[in-house]
């Protein structure tokens, strides 16, 4: 008989292998450190580089061996999950830590701040990332965050010399500890009403505990126990908005990115809040599914039906895109605005939660993907901007830069009209599947939601296209020239060409990314005259065509 | 609040009221109302003390009565010193190699029935902390000057 432990041994472990692999890599990273001298420090950002390489690959090879062919897997008493949601988050992070390394690389030399524990932190809050993204229990997906956070924070305050990056630092790891210690309160409180901290034991127990005449032990007068389980709902998100800056919690994010080092800064607004949004998915979909919609109530006795997460989330979203586009508009400092600009980003991959249906997770998996390229390539423009004495993060630094880059203008304005959501751009197919998830439920408030979201972005278009003024309009106010680094050009003309191929071709990507949308235990639901409902466990769609016309069909529209 | 009150304070059933339906013995919902007491005799107690004792004290200040107590001696400068951030990497990387030995405890008390499993596992564990301890050797963090 086989025990526990040879299982884990012999099966368990190939499950982690592309965290296996980074782990060895980020050690190596900080003992290649030490031991090289100061000017060849360059050398561990290629060995981080290949370590995120062979991750990919193992990755890929447990893709095709085990994922894409049936059902999910579960390892480590079921902490850990294998399934397509996970692998497709983790290229998302793998990819996002590949292209920030290359943006790195130069970047660091020319701060004179090249050392080998920057790669080694990237690498391990990439691991946080990935176990983030494939936990299934509470405790794990709390030890991950972390793990991710932890290594965040020391990256922010990565240029020991500078001020503004210490502080920078300081609030993010205060407000951090602060909110992690919300979400670990919410944890704590729905451990104890459900008895376990697995994901689907919770889900199980939910619909039990929810009832609005649960009374485990026959007492005379019961306790409502759906107040509690609202309460603990409500800590989680909250600390979940502070991971993804949604908006009552996002004050720490300008401070935030405008410290911290430009590379960080692309690394955390895409890195971090992918992987907080994983494991904001992983929390409420497979955790609390029943906690959506509004919890019933007992007319009979008067107990009043209580309202779940869909509404949170869908006021939260709203404030969070109308508040980061407003903010985002009077910025002169670009790092600050697109730190808005990131803020209203988390808002618009919150509508893929609230639509909850096949198109709004394709959505929301999506536009994280297509979210971390695009970014990533806007922070590359502005890191091609540091030169000797020039920060770079001045939206006058941007003047005139056609005629100085020529090539480097025209990605930036690839990366920002994907941004603002203009068609032959990746932005566009992910902003259509999240506003298309919010109008294909038929509730009315929801596709007002949907239709507050499209003016917003065309709002967002006014402080893109401000960039795009002072690149191509406004003439060059200092003389010294530009030029790219090898390893930014390669980051960004990579990017670039993802962003153009994902908005012409997305057919693969959204084949991938449904599949990931409709992982089993992912609930999905349709709207009947304004209630909700919970539908049948999702299907996995037809091939082609789009996704959730099995929704469309059996919705009855609104009155 | 009244409903965590009401969870808080909630009687327990007697012995005569309507059957469980299941078997559960004591409901541990019920055993707050003690540590409700404990948390008020703690609220009040610092409270009353230093209530009272304010009533009745006579109230002289001199300058020894307000100098701060250390040790009996005449304080030299100021509480409110710089230290050395040595200090604080003694402490961090004493916080590592104590954890290392809370795990390494369990771990020996039942590694015969981990046999070789555990001793893997163990070794991977030390083996990713003396990496970290190789690295802090090297940067000087053992060092004191």
């Amino acid at each position: 008989m086989q025990t526990d432990f040879q299982t884990i041994a012999t099966q368990a472990m190939q499950f982690i292998m592309p965290e296996g692999i980074l782990t060895l890599f980020a050690c190596a990273a900080l003992v290649l450190d030490v031991m090289l001298p100061r000017d060849r420090k360059r050398f561990v950002a290629w060995v981080s580089l290949l370590g995120v390489g062979l991750a990919f690959a193992s990755l890929w090879i447990l893709y095709t061996s085990i994922v894409s062919k049936g059902t999910p897997r579960t390892a480590f008493f079921d902490m850990i999950v294998l399934d397509s949601y996970a692998v497709v988050f983790k290229s998302i992070f793998l990819i996002g830590a590949a292209l920030s390394i290359l943006l790195s690389i130069k970047y660091l030399e020319i701060e004179g701040e090249q050392r080998g524990e920057y790669y080694g932190l990237i690498l391990f809050s990439v691991i946080g990332m990935m176990f983030m993204a494939s936990s299934v229990d509470l405790l794990a997906l709390f030890i991950s965050l972390e793990l991710m956070a932890v290594s965040v924070y020391i990256l922010v305050g990565y240029f020991r010399r500078d001020k503004k990056s210490n502080e920078a630092s300081m609030k993010y790891f205060l407000l951090g500890a602060f909110s992690s210690g919300v979400l670990l309160y919410g944890i704590s409180m729905v451990y104890g009403l459900t008895g376990s901290t697995n994901l689907a034991k919770i889900a199980a127990a939910l619909p039990i505990v929810a009832s609005a005449n649960f009374n485990p032990f026959g007492a005379a007068a019961p306790p409502d126990m759906r107040y509690l389980l609202l309460m603990s709902m409500i800590l989680m998100a909250a600390g979940m908005f502070f991971k993804v800056a949604a908006v009552p919690f996002h004050m720490w994010a300008p401070d935030a990115y405008e410290g911290a080092p430009t590379s960080i800064t692309a690394f955390m607004s895409v890195g971090v809040k992918a992987a907080s949004f994983a494991m904001f998915g992983r929390l409420f979909l497979y955790g609390l599914p029943d906690l959506r919609g509004s919890l019933a109530g007992d007319p009979a006795s008067g107990i009043p039906s209580l309202p779940g997460w869909a509404l949170l989330l869908g006021i939260v979203s709203a404030i969070t895109i109308v508040w980061g586009n407003l903010g985002a508009l009077t910025q002169n400092n670009t790092k600050r605005l697109l730190a808005y600009s990131s803020i209203s980003h988390a808002g618009y991959v919150l509508l893929g939660l609230i639509a909850g249906n096949q198109t709004g997770y394709t959505g929301f998996v999506i536009y994280l993907f297509i979210y971390t390229i695009m970014n990533l390539g806007v922070f590359g423009c502005i890191i091609a901007l540091r030169r000797r004495g020039i920060v770079g993060d001045r939206m006058e630094d941007l003047n005139g830069l056609m005629k100085k880059a020529p090539g480097l203008t025209v990605m930036m304005t690839i990366f920002l009209l994907s941004l603002g959501g203009i068609p032959p751009t990746a932005g566009f197919i992910g902003k259509f599947y999240l506003f298309a998830g919010l109008i294909e439920t038929g509730n009315p408030w929801l596709v007002r939601l949907a239709i507050l979201a499209v003016l917003m972005s065309v709002v967002s278009l006014y402080y893109y296209i401000r960039f795009i003024r002072a690149m191509y309009i406004e003439g060059e106010t200092e003389p010294q020239p530009v030029t790219l680094a090898p390893s930014l050009r390669v980051a960004l003309v990579a990017a670039a060409i993802l962003v153009i191929y994902i908005g012409v071709f997305p057919q693969r990507l959204i084949d991938l990314t449904q599949k990931a949308a409709t992982s089993p235990g992912l609930k999905t639901y349709s709207y009947q005259q304004g209630a909700t409902k919970p539908a049948e466990p999702a299907t996995p769609p037809p091939a082609r065509g789009m996704p959730g016309e099995r929704d469309r069909q059996t919705a009855t529209p609104p009155r | 609040m009244t409903v965590l009150l009401a969870l808080l304070l909630q009687t327990p059933p007697r012995a005569g009221g309507p059957p469980s339906p299941g078997p559960v013995a004591t409901p541990p919902i019920y055993g707050y109302i003690p540590i409700v007491i404990f948390f008020l005799i703690a609220v009040l107690l610092p409270v009353v003390l230093l209530g009272v004792s304010r009533l009745v004290q006579r109230q002289v200040f001199e300058r020894e009565k307000l100098m701060p107590y250390e040790c009996g001696v005449d304080p030299i400068g100021d509480a409110r010193d710089r230290f050395s951030v040595r200090f604080y990497i003694v402490a961090m990387l004493f916080l590592v190699f104590d954890v290392e030995t809370i795990f390494l405890f369990p771990w020996a008390v039942i590694y015969d029935r981990l046999a070789v499993f555990g001793l893997v596992e163990m070794l991977l564990f030390i083996g990713i902390l003396v990496v970290g301890y190789y690295y802090a050797w090297q940067k000087g963090a053992l060092e004191w000057a």
